[in-house]
Parts: structure tokens; sequence; C-alpha cells
């Protein structure tokens, strides 16, 4: 059983669906104890960093969510719930994330050095540089869907796969039994549905 | 690299897909899902759902038609038709939409643009725009592209931008249903304006109009178009891998033998 964990942010049904499709049971939720007896974790997120981050802090599952992680339990964040897992986030201040994954989130703007447009908003190839369980599945060159503005730096060795916009823009990571996609695998066709079929075996 | 994106548009009324040319003479295709599923198989980046029912049956199999579709396709699903207050917008995202778009809507009330925005994110609205040439200027028509509203539709667009809008869907009344060609000179003046994703409506014929819309308008982002696509004139699997010939990026489907 895989819980999607329920903090109030975006629409959870595509994922839930997207999981379903490939037989991955799975369920919607903010019950601490159904959290603690999942298999697997699935962190979403859409929005801004700050107001999430403290929508899940409202829900008492931080804490929780980080020391399951360090006992091991699969972890996956998606989106804006992949940089939560970093150490901490640039975006509209300066906020503290999960501290599961070493490294930070900062605007892609900036860094460009020709004007594309941010948010980085569509289908983007991903360059496998380490493969991992999340790629198990998929080859070098497949495309995912990405929507975003703030992308995660100074990673180190938790990257697996990137896309290139103008900068490198890490697309999977992972450190342990903790993994992330900054693209929304739930939105990526069938290459998605491989990525979350390699997560939910 | 990032690619460009084609969409095709399923205009739902009565739960139906229909398509008007110059938004009168409607002509009945297929049935949603079905259609859904179709673009899905053959390489579409998006889907775009707009809602032209007026009645309260209609809206009824509309949201039960997105349930369905949102629930065994897994690309990115636009709806739009009827999105007047931020409850709408809540209304088709919980039918399993990921992106609202807004029209006539944000016409009479552009606050709806912030509202939405701050609540979901920019990337959740788009701001679609029907525009017409009048004496000389660019003008933003409302109600399906019936009445001009006297805004200037470049300014409209940036100020659509300023509000919280995440995407413009730029749809000429000039070019559509004529299959000519896009409107290369409105899309141009547009991307001057906005810096936000541009996705070009109305005007699509065949496969070469693509090729000249992205060259032309290095800008543009997406190509977005209904009858040619839904009368099988244009193959989007085709097309794709034409533009693709053509030195533009694509995301071209590979057929694994494995299936999931």
């Amino acid at each position: 059983m895989i819980a999607i964990i329920d903090y109030g942010v975006g629409n959870l049904y595509s994922l839930s669906h997207s999981l379903s499709h490939i037989g991955a049971e799975n369920i919607i939720t903010r019950n601490p104890s159904e959290i603690e007896h999942a298999d697997k974790l699935i962190l979403p997120g859409v929005g801004a960093f700050g107001d999430a981050k403290k929508k899940l802090d409202d829900t008492g599952l931080t804490s929780l969510i980080i020391r399951l992680a360090k006992e091991g339990k699969p972890l996956l964040g998606i989106c804006l719930g992949m940089q939560m897992l970093f150490d901490k986030s640039f975006e509209y201040g300066e906020h503290e994330g999960l501290h599961l994954i070493p490294g930070e989130i900062r605007p892609i703007e900036p860094d460009l050095s020709v004007p594309l447009k941010v948010p980085h908003i569509g289908w983007n190839t991903l360059h496998i540089t380490r493969p991992c369980l999340l790629t198990k599945y998929i080859s070098e060159g497949d495309s995912v869907y990405y929507v975003h503005s703030y992308y995660a730096k100074n990673i180190g060795s938790a990257l697996s796969a990137s896309s290139e916009y103008d900068v490198a823009i890490p697309g999977v990571v992972t450190n342990g039994n903790v993994f992330g996609t900054q693209f929304h695998p739930e939105k990526s066709g069938e290459i998605g549905l491989r990525i979350l079929k390699a997560f939910a075996e | 690299m990032i690619a460009k994106r084609i969409i095709p548009c399923l205009d739902v009324k009565n739960g139906r897909v229909v398509k008007g040319v110059n938004f009168e003479g409607i002509q009945d295709v297929a049935d949603p899902v079905d259609m859904a599923h179709f673009y899905n198989d053959c390489g579409a980046d998006e889907l775009v759902f707009y809602d032209i029912t007026a009645s309260f049956e209609g809206r009824a199999l509309f949201t039960d038609i997105l349930r369905r579709t949102a629930a065994e396709i897994f690309i990115p699903l636009t709806v739009g038709g009827g999105i007047n207050e931020v409850s709408d917008f809540e209304r088709v995202l919980a039918c399993g939409a990921d992106k609202v778009s807004v029209n006539s809507g944000a016409i009479k009330n552009p606050d709806l643009i912030s509202q939405a925005a701050r609540r979901y994110g920019d990337q959740c609205v788009v701001l679609s725009m029907d525009i017409k040439r009048v004496g000389g200027s660019f003008h933003l028509f409302a109600k399906g592209g019936r009445v001009d509203t006297g805004i200037d539709a470049l300014q409209w667009a940036h100020d659509g931008q300023e509000r919280g809008a995440g995407e413009l869907v730029v749809n000429s009344i000039d070019t559509d249903g004529v299959k000519g060609g896009f409107d290369l000179e409105l899309l141009q003046a547009i991307a001057s304006r906005v810096s936000i994703p541009i996705i070009a409506s109305g005007g699509a014929g065949c496969m070469e109009h693509f090729t000249t819309l992205f060259k032309s308008v290095p800008a543009v982002d997406a190509g977005l178009a209904a009858s040619i696509f839904h009368r099988k004139e244009v193959s989007i699997e085709a097309l794709k891998k034409y533009l693709a010939g053509e030195g533009i990026p694509m995301r071209i489907i590979q057929n694994k033998e494995e299936n999931l």
C-alpha cells in the first residue's frame, strides 16, 4: 500500500489514478497511523514552497515523515514535494525543508545565460547521469512533463537524471530510500507510469 | 531540450465533441473520452476540453466526461468554458483538470485571474483570448468571439500576465476555421508583450502551417487545433515526426514493446 500524503495542496486524483492504473494499491491520507503502516510514501505538492511547508507542518506530519524516511521507508517527493526533501528553499524568503537530501532550492531565472521562459513548462528530455530505481524502466532521452520556476542546486551525488533548460535541471534525485522527481510522473504519459511502476514495485 | 507542444482542443456540447467554423455551423464529431484516448495514444502533448454547454444537464454530462477522462489519461488536461468564479476552478479541478482556462469570466472580473493564481498557483491559470482586428488594432472579443469588448488585446495579454496568468491561449478570430495558417502577425505582437508561454490557436490547415508557426515566431510554445485533428486531415503522430525532421524539438513517443 502506498500512502499519498494529503496536506491540502493540489489535485491528488491524477496521481492516485496513475498508481491504480499500474496496479499499485494506494490511499490518499493524512492519517498518521495509515502513513505509518503504508509500505511506501509519496509526498506530492504544487504552489509556493513556504505555503506548502506550512500546510504540511500544520498537519503535524512533518516529523513523522522524516522519521519514517530515516527508518528506511521508501519516500517519493513529486514537484514541490521533491523540493521539500532538500535542506532549504529560497522561494520568497528562506524556508526549512525536510533535510532528507542535501541541497537547496533556488530560482531558475537568475542562472539563465539566455532569456528563456520561466516557469519551465512542458515536455523535456531526461539525461540519465546515474541510474537508480526510478530510471529502471526508462531510457536516455525519454520525455517528462515539468511545471516549475525553482530548481535543486548543490545536490552533489543525489542527481540521477537531469533536463537541459540552459542550466541542467535535476529531474530525478535520490538519496538511499528517498527519491524525488521535479517533473510530474502522473502527467508524463507512459514514461511517467513507468517511473511510478519502478517506485511501486 | 524542451519540446514545442501540439495540443488538440475538444469542444464539448451535450456530451459530444463539436467544432465550429468561425464559431458557427457546429457539426457533431465524436465521443470525448474515446477521442482523449486516441489523442493520448498518438502523442498529443496535452488536451484541452472546452465546455460550450449552457444547460445544467449539459454541465453535469461535461463533468462526468472530465472525471472519466482524467482517470484514464495521464497527460496534462486543461479545461475551459463557463469559468466565471473561483468556485468554477474548484469544480473542474475536483474532476481532475490540471489547468483551467478563463476567457469571458476574466473580462467580466479581471481579479478572477489573480484570485485563482493565488489559490491554485500561476501554472493553473490559462488566460484564453479571442482576438480580431478592428480598425488597425487588435481587439479582445467576448462570449465565444461574438462581442467586441473594445479592449486592446495586447494590453490585455500583458495585464493578464501581471495578474498571474501562467499561460496564454491566443485565438485569432480572423484566421479561425479558415485553414490558411496561424495569425503570425498577431502572435508576434503578443510575444513582444509577454514572457509567459504562448499557445497559438486558429488557422491551422496543414502540417506546413505548424513549421511556419514555430520558425516564424520562436516565442510560441505550442500549437492548438481542433477540426484538422478531429477529421484526421492531419495526424498528430505524422505531424510531430514531420516537425522533428524540420528541426523543431518535439516529444516523440517511442513504441516500446512491454506494455504496462
